[in-house]
This record gives structure tokens, sequence and C-alpha cells, in this order.
């Protein structure tokens, strides 16, 4: 490498580095609090940036001795496991036939699936909450379970139908004219070819609901139903006494789950992304 | 009668019922239907349904636990004469501009960044992408701890750079900077979907015509102009597009951050349709509120329609 090359890259990276300061900074901060003892952390005197007098377990076990993170915590897992289930095989379904077969009302499905696609959950939260009423799963985490796939299903089917248009439609055929029905061909065929789509829409539904908060906010208010988002932000705070470790233990915690899929499947959020996942 | 059409209808029934169905599973026009009805009924009940709902509650007198008469517009006039709807209005707009603004700028710019030659690539990109999969709720708490009016850090970090005068501003306090934190938590929130779509689209571009323009003896700086940008422009209408109707429609940030307050200067459609729908329990005011997203989201879906899935096809 010339030094001319060489210079160019290194000041690249000297660009790059406020952009990675900016988005790593909080997360840093957010950890540098949860683990300081509070005697430090309500210091005004002390420096923010580090810790000096030494690092504590203390707020995590707090939080998950004294509150109930654990349940608000298995909360999300059950509703995240069971929305996103639910709703790629929806979408799986959905999008292969839009996608692939010749029906009456293709065309405007295909175009309505787009629209709802667009439609903010939070347009929708105020009738959403009557209809949660006459279904009678006020404060239940089943009204999550069911209003959840609304936004995840118009997702992934975008999201597969992209990639199942991307299998030629002559490997199908080839299939079937050897026998296999298209039911046999779907299954045996296409879906594993578009594996690195399905994989992208359970991560993307799995990340959606995971992080949804409007919803739970507004469906679910009793400690053993709500989730980890909604419990963290509005149970941790009792009146004007804040307990920031705990909140940031908390934050921390409830992000965990996500941290880990992203850590192992990074590609695969970097491809949906620019496959058009936009949520 | 019924002796002579008995053959005829039991000629079908004698090969095996499994056969059958996989036979009517072969034709398109009944399995296309067949799959898409589960997706059809969901989106019928929980999507069109309220939406409908959304509608008459709007135009009536709806009250939590109280029966409903039919108003008309009322709704819609009685908010656009209130202060606090208007400066809500106000807000989404001035919100919304200055954010996508700078989104698309820094966007552009870590996108080019992010296209050189690194060292770390993966590293890089991975950590780029962070603020964006990790709970809005949770990270914005962070934000709150970030702006606190007695430990805030940024102040710290202003004050020990000279920048500020001690104590430093009340961020979640005062009008102007309350609306600086919640901008500043959706820049940092929405930067990574722009920086990673659009660099999507820089990849894509030809490398033949850098050449050509090379060769021509244009510079960087009229590269970017004439080939860079009039490249991007399909990707950047879109992430544009969909970044507008979503941080339109933001909720968390705001919730989180600032409840709407200092005296409603930041906020939004959604938040301050939640606090008359929900906590008030004016639920037909509420919906009337959310509703007044509706002509943005048509403007939005028509110009995606028309210029987005035009080239997906």
């Amino acid at each position: 490498m010339s030094r001319r090359a060489l210079s160019t890259k290194v000041l690249m990276h000297v660009l790059l580095l406020p952009f990675l300061v900016f988005a790593l900074f909080p997360f840093y901060h957010m950890t540098m609090t949860s683990l300081k003892q509070d005697r430090e952390l309500y210091d005004r005197y002390a420096v923010p940036l580090i810790i000096k007098q030494g690092p504590t377990l203390d707020h995590y076990t707090k939080l998950l001795r004294e509150t109930e993170f654990l349940t608000w915590t298995k909360n999300s897992l059950l509703v995240t496991a069971i929305a996103t289930s639910a709703s790629v095989v929806i979408a799986t379904i959905a999008a292969y036939a839009l996608s692939r077969l010749k029906f009456l009302g293709v065309n405007a499905f295909g175009t309505g699936i787009f629209v709802t696609y667009l439609v903010p959950t939070s347009l929708l939260f105020l009738p959403l909450a009557q209809v949660i009423n006459w279904l009678g799963l006020a404060d239940s985490k089943w009204a999550l379970i069911v209003t959840y796939p609304t936004f995840l299903v118009p997702f992934c089917t975008w999201l597969l139908m992209g990639y199942f248009r991307t299998v030629p439609k002559e490997v199908e055929e080839c299939a079937m004219v050897d026998g296999a029905t298209r039911m046999q061909a779907l299954w045996r065929i296409v879906l594993p070819i578009a594996i690195p789509g399905l994989v992208c829409a359970i991560l993307f539904a799995f990340t959606l609901s995971w992080n949804e908060f409007i919803y739970a906010l507004t469906f679910t208010s009793s400690s053993e139903q709500i989730t980890a988002s909604v419990g963290v932000t509005s149970e941790l705070i009792r009146g004007d006494i804040y307990f920031w470790g705990e909140l940031m233990a908390g934050a921390i915690l409830g992000s965990v789950p996500i941290v880990i899929l992203y850590v192992f499947f990074l590609d695969y959020y970097v491809s949906g992304l620019t496959a058009g996942a936009v949520k | 009668m019924a002796i002579g059409t008995l053959p005829a209808r039991a000629a079908p029934a004698r090969l095996p019922w499994r056969t059958r169905v996989r036979e009517l599973l072969d034709r398109e026009r009944i399995l296309g239907p067949l799959f898409i009805t589960p997706a059809l009924i969901l989106l019928a009940l929980l999507v069109a349904y309220p939406f409908v709902m959304a509608l008459y509650f709007a135009l009536s007198n709806s009250f939590i636990g109280r029966p409903s008469q039919f108003i008309g517009i009322t709704n819609f006039i009685r908010l656009w004469d209130s202060d606090a709807f208007r400066q809500t209005f106000q807000n989404a707009f001035v919100f919304t501009g200055i954010s996508v603004a700078f989104k698309l700028v820094l966007g552009i710019s870590l996108a080019l960044l992010l296209s050189q030659q690194l060292w770390f690539k993966r590293v890089i990109r991975g950590a780029v992408l962070l603020p964006w999969v990790i709970p809005t709720a949770l990270s914005t708490l962070g934000w709150w701890w970030m702006f606190n009016s007695l430990y805030s850090v940024v102040n710290w970090t202003g004050i020990a750079l000279g920048i500020m005068d001690p104590p430093g501003p009340n961020w979640l306090g005062q009008k102007y900077y309350a609306m600086a934190a919640v901008i500043t938590v959706n820049i940092w929130r929405g930067l990574p979907f722009f920086a990673i779509t659009i660099l999507a689209g820089l990849v894509a571009i030809p490398k033949e015509l850098y050449e050509a323009a090379q060769a021509d003896g244009a510079g960087p700086w009229s590269r970017f102009w004439y080939v860079t940008l009039p490249m991007l422009k399909p990707v950047l209408a879109v992430v544009v597009l969909f970044s507008t109707i979503f941080t339109f429609s933001d909720f968390n940030i705001v919730y989180v951050l600032t409840h709407g307050g200092p005296i409603n200067s930041t906020h939004l459609f959604a938040t301050y349709s939640r606090m008359i729908g929900l906590e008030s329990g004016r639920i037909g005011e509420g919906a009337a509120v959310s509703l007044y997203l509706f002509p943005l989201l048509v403007f939005v879906v028509w110009a995606q329609l028309r210029f987005v899935r035009k080239q997906a096809y």
C-alpha cells in the first residue's frame, strides 16, 4: 500500500470516529451507570465517564430480586415467540401465493399488503384497544399475541415476496414435471432455497415484536402481564424518585436477547435492511 | 332423477380422498386464495375494521364507558381551534423536517465513509447499526439519564470542553432544548437505517461511471455531484418517504423522554392522541388527532406506489 493510500485510509477512520462515538456512547454510559455504586453515581463532583470507586453488581441483583423483571422478560419472550412464529407461517404462504400464483384479486391483495405495511401502529391503537376489550383480552399478554401479527404479517410478507421472486420459476416447474405436486415443490424446493429470506423474516419479526412499545403500553398494565420494555419504563419509576442504577440495568438486560441475535446474525440484519425491511 | 344423477356424482368420489385434495391444491385459482385467507382475515379484523372504527370515533363524541353520538367533524374543528393541538401540529412538522434533513445528510456522509476501504469493516458496520436494533423505549431511557437536569453527562462534557457555561441547559425542562433533545435521539436511532440503505445504493452504482467521469477530468466533488447523487436518487426517495411517515408517527422517544412536555412543546400526533384518548378518556377526540396523520399517510402510500413499486416490478 502506498503512503498516500494509507494516509487516506487513516483519514477515513478518523472521520468515522465521531459517528461511532455518537452511536455507541449512550450504551457505554448506560453500562457505566448500571455498574456504579450509588455513592459515586450521585456525587455531582465525580467524573461521570469512569468508575473510580469500584464497580458493583448491586443494581442488577436488586433488579432481579426486588422487581418483577424476570416475569416481564418471560412475558416478552412468550409474546415474541408466539407472535413471530404465527406471523412467519401466515406470511410465508401469503408471500408464496402473491409472488407465484395467478388468481383473482392477487394484485389488489398485494397492494393491500403494501399499504398496511406502511400504516404506523400509532394510528390504530385507540380503536384496537376497544377491539381488545370486546375480545375479553384487556390487560392480558394475549392481547399482544393477537395484535402484533397485524404489523408483522404485512412486513414479513413483503420481505418474503422479494426472496421468493429470486427463486427461478423453472426449478419449481421441473419438480412438478417430474411428478411432484405444488405443495411438495413448495416444501422441498422453494422453501429450502428461500431459507436466508426466512431467517431474515424471523429475525426482523422477533426484533420488531421484542421492541414494540405503544401496543404493550396501551393493552397491558398489571405487573404480571407487561413486557420488558413497558416494565422497565413504567414500573421502575415510582413518583419522583428515580433509581437510575436499576433503570439502566433494566434497560441493558432488556436489550440482551436482541444483542445476542444481532451478534450472531449481523449479516442477515444488513441484508434484510437493504431488501426493504424498514420499520 | 336422484337415481340418474347418483353415478355421475359417485365417479369422482371413487378417487381416494387425498388425491382429490391434492389435485385441488395444484390449481392456482384454489391454492392462491387459500394461502392468503389467514392473512386476509387477520388484516380485515385487526387493521381494516379498527380503521373504520377510528373514523367512526373521530366523528362521534365517544367517551370511555358512555354511549356516543354522531357529531360530524366537530372534533376536527375543535382540535384545530385548540392551542395545544396547533402546537402539536407544528411540533410534528418541526420534528420531522429537522430529523429527516439531518438523517439524510449525515446518512449520505456515513454511507460514503462506510463504502471506503476500512479495517474491521464488519465490526464498524455492526456498531453503526446498533442503535437501530436495540428497543427504542429502553435506549431512550439512557438518553433520558444523559439529559438529566442534575447529572447530565452531556452538560458535564460540554462544561469540561468549555462549550457550555455551568450548569448548562436543563434539556428536558426548557421548550427549545427539549425539542432539540427529542430530535437528537430520533436522529441517533434513525441514522443507521439511512446509512446502511444508502450504502447498498452506493455499492450498486457501476464502477465504469466513475472511471468515465475521471477520464473526463471530473474531480471527487463533481463525481459525487454528477454521478453519485443522481444514481442514488431512487434509493434516497424511498428512504426519505419511509422515514417521513415513521418519524411523523413516532411515539416512543417523545413518550419516554418528555411525555410531550414542557407545556406540550414536544407533543407529536401519537403522544397527544394517547393523552387525549386514553389519559383523558375522550376517545373521539383522540381518534381525530391520529387521523390528522392520515393525509400524510395517503400521500406517502401514493408516492411509494407510483415511484417505488414501479422499480420493484
